[in-house]
């Protein structure tokens, strides 16, 4: 394992796009230190920063509120990452493969165009989790992203496929221009939910304000949640699926773009 | 001064095929010899090409600037240039930055490069962005086959009086050669139209036909006597069933000289895109027994592109078809420009005809002196893939199993797997140097003989041609080392080719009410300074 502890949190954004497992895997202490880091514009070393205890492992902890540390897991492929603490934006940007857990907060952008693994957030998210970059056409390919407390705006857009499950309460616009993969949504969603959304689906346990081009479509209790629910609970996201407690009202839309994406809202009998 | 020792060198301007012989080198020139104890290069066992010289690209200009600005998803995946003592910063990419594209020109051996479409209305810009492209030197071709003051000369007849604007328009613009895309079309996009039959009049006209426009610039190109015939971009680009067109554009030039640009997008039968086929062989049969034509090839390679073209009504249609942004720009009375992302998909069976029909021509059109490397950058594929296309024109095999990969649907509607043609290094350094170069009229370019810019690639030998031309060993820039295995060494500015054909100074007195009456800009803003080019050289009209 290695362990890099900040030492104190930079007065600008700190870029470490080097902070990854297959990056590290190989390095010895020396050269993992030498890394080059970007504060603002200017290169750095990764030492100037952190304390660096360990070294060739895919497995990295690091330490202190690495709130405005950018980049954490960008790309990585295999081995995990933990944060004990805040990461910044851009965490686990296009990731492939292995795991990121956080046990703080994360900035905008995590996961963002991720296609594979997992990144698992103790604490709040910002916005665009698992979104396309601006100017791309696809989000989220893969993996799962788990958000225990609340997110941001646009959450999911252009995701194509995967998952993210959120406890809390997310902002407007979630699942934007969406084209697959599914959303589900603890803690309900401001407004927007689904807008543009082609296919997909965004699961609610609490009630939404829906746009006007989603049209009612039933009341059930769709089979594939018991799927999506078996692989979530051992994950601490248990989905209601008795359909003695609760139906599922099921949306269809956008109906501007048009679309053919579905928003299933939670409805417990006698409410 | 430099003495480049022991090369195999490959000059077919000058028939060397392979010669082992030293090339020297004095103030930027080739030169017979040099003293003893100069700067010497080892070049034994060392492959000697000219720099290479690339007829038709997108790199400078509004257009090009719209497209950046509307990519930033390429961008972000593209090769980054970080700032060292000997470069500056810069994005690759299909779209990449002025700096970029000085860098990855030069770092595969190319020294010279042709902006393909520069309306005069936006040519200072073009001029500022290729002063800010370093290393290479650099020309331009001006938009013409959609100008309304032209097009309204042509419907009175005066074809005399059509002649003094064109040359003034030229020299107007700083720019080399004239550029027709879509004769008519463009002009008719701007009331929604198109010009998609060649003998019917053009929107908003009587007697002006594109067949017509197609004639008559061609003409006055020739008798204006400008190096590079006029720089042809067909109607009905990218339609099924199109060759037909080309043919019939072929022919209205009645043996004026003429530049087919990027082929491959005008060379398709079918009528609609389910039978889309090759129609390689019809084109090149023809192309075959006229010398008065020269081609770029315009190949497709599978992957990430953005198109960028005057088409705009090609553009609107490509838009619809694939639901992706879409850029669409009026340039007041002279053309337009759409831009579109788009990526070339081998399961697609449109993409894998226009990826066969590229390889096509390149193979199925006899002499190399008169079809030449492009892939349109960055419509058909980046330039800096050119490599790839090398490698797939010198080894039947590696081609044969590129034809495997295609849907087995395709096959029948192309000629690619039927061809075994495989260029050697001698047709290679024509089409990608000599031959653009004689196209141009640029007779220091192109060749190693004495008195010629000495810009020249030196490369390892390697059976993989990909490889080989994607990394030389030296690139050198008017003599001096520019590129050292894959690192710029020496930066330096291009200059630029101009023409300043003939015209009656009167012209201008038939122009300015137009423009003061048409044109949001003065008539006399109009004109790009001479003075606003870095190192201009004014090639003579003979």
């Amino acid at each position: 394992m290695i362990k890099f502890t900040l030492k104190e949190i930079p007065t600008v954004p700190l870029e470490t796009e080097q902070l990854t497992p297959d990056v590290l895997a190989t390095l010895d202490h020396a050269a993992i230190r030498a890394l080059p880091a970007f504060l603002g514009k200017r290169r750095h070393a990764i030492q100037d920063f952190f304390d660096v205890e360990g070294e060739r492992s895919d497995q990295i902890e690091i330490h202190g509120d690495a709130g405005r540390v950018k980049w954490i897991g960008r790309a990585m492929t295999r081995g995990s990452v933990r944060v004990v603490g805040n990461a910044g934006m851009h965490l686990g940007s296009q990731m492939k493969g292995g795991e990121i857990h956080v046990t703080g907060n994360v900035s905008d952008w995590a996961g963002a165009e991720m296609a594979g693994g997992l990144i698992h957030i103790r604490g709040n998210a910002g916005g665009q989790i698992g979104a396309a970059y601006r100017g791309g056409t696809t989000g989220m390919r893969d993996g799962t992203i788990l958000i225990e407390g609340t997110a941001g705006l646009e959450v999911g857009m252009r995701m194509k496929r995967g998952t993210i499950a959120i406890k809390g309460r997310v902002r407007d616009f979630v699942g934007l221009q969406m084209k697959g993969g599914t959303i589900v949504l603890g803690g309900g969603a401001e407004i927007r939910a689904g807008a543009w959304m082609t296919r997909g689906t965004i699961i609610s346990l609490e009630p939404l304000k829906l746009l006007p081009t989603f049209l009612y479509a039933c009341r059930y209790q769709p089979n594939v949640l018991r799927v999506i629910a078996r692989y979530l609970e051992p994950l601490g996201f248990p989905l209601p699926v008795d359909s003695a407690v609760g139906m599922y009202q099921r949306y269809t839309g956008d109906s501007a773009v048009p679309g053919k994406g579905e928003i299933l809202v939670w409805n417990p009998h006698g409410t | 001064m430099l003495r480049i020792k022991g090369g195999k060198v490959y000059d077919p301007a000058h028939g060397l095929n392979g010669v082992v012989q030293d090339i020297c080198v004095a103030d930027g020139k080739i030169v017979a010899d040099v003293p003893p104890g100069c700067r010497e290069i080892d070049a034994a066992g060392l492959f000697i090409f000219p720099g290479g010289v690339d007829i038709h690209t997108h790199v400078a200009g509004a257009a090009l600037n719209f497209a950046r600005a509307m990519t930033p998803e390429n961008q972000r995946q593209a090769t980054k240039f970080f700032h060292t003592a000997k470069r500056r910063t810069g994005i690759g990419g299909p779209t990449p930055t002025t700096f970029a594209t000085g860098y990855l020109y030069a770092g595969m051996g190319y020294t010279t490069v042709f902006e393909a479409a520069v309306p005069v209305l936006s040519a200072k810009h073009t001029h500022e962005e290729l002063s800010d492209t370093p290393i290479l030197d650099k020309g331009c071709c001006v938009l013409m086959a959609n100008n309304e003051i032209l097009l309204d000369l042509l419907q009175q007849g005066d074809v005399e009086r059509a002649k003094h604007v064109v040359a003034w328009l030229i020299w107007a613009a700083k720019a080399y050669g004239v550029k027709a895309v879509n004769p008519g079309g463009v002009a008719a996009w701007k009331w929604g139209g198109n010009a998609s039959a060649m003998s019917e009049p053009v929107s908003g006209y009587s007697q002006v036909t594109p067949l017509k426009i197609v004639s008559s610039l061609a003409r006055i190109i020739d008798e204006l006597k400008i190096p590079h015939p006029l720089h042809l971009h067909c109607n009905n680009l990218g339609a099924p069933g199109n060759y037909t067109t080309t043919l019939e554009t072929m022919k209205a030039l009645e043996g004026n000289r003429a530049h087919m640009a990027h082929l491959q997008f005008h060379a398709y039968g079918g009528d609609d895109w389910h039978t889309m086929r090759s129609e390689s062989q019809a084109i090149a049969d023809y192309f075959n027994a006229h010398p008065n034509l020269t081609c770029d090839a315009g190949a497709v390679l599978f992957g990430n592109a953005v198109t960028i073209t005057a088409d705009g009504p090609w553009q609107h249609l490509l838009y619809q078809l694939t639901g992706r942004k879409w850029g669409n720009i009026d340039v007041e009375n002279e053309t337009g420009c759409g831009i579109v992302p788009y990526s070339y998909k081998g399961s697609n069976l449109v993409n894998a005809v226009q990826w066969a029909v590229g390889l096509e021509l390149l193979l199925l059109i006899k002499d190399p002196w008169r079809i030449f490397l492009t892939t349109d950058h960055p419509n058909g594929a980046c330039f800096w893939r050119y490599p790839e296309i090398i490698h797939m024109l010198m080894n039947a095999a590696f081609r044969r199993e590129r034809v495997k990969k295609l849907p087995e649907k395709v096959l029948p509607r192309i000629v690619l797997p039927d061809l075994n043609r495989e260029y050697s290094l001698y047709e290679i350094a024509i089409i990608t140097s000599a031959g653009p170069a004689r196209a141009l009229g640029l007779k220091n370019k192109g060749q190693l003989g004495v008195g010629a810019d000495a810009d020249i690639a030196i490369y390892h030998e390697n059976p993989d041609g990909e490889y080989m031309f994607r990394y030389p060993r030296y690139v050198l820039k008017g003599g001096e080392v520019v590129v050292e295995d894959g690192e710029i060494r020496h930066q330096m500015g291009g200059r630029e080719f101009i023409v300043h054909p003939s015209y009656d100074p009167k012209i201008e007195d038939f122009l300015r009410p137009l423009f003061q009456q048409q044109y949001t800009m003065s008539f006399e803003n109009y004109p790009v300074e001479l003075e606003r080019l870095e190192h201009p050289i004014i090639h003579p009209c003979e």
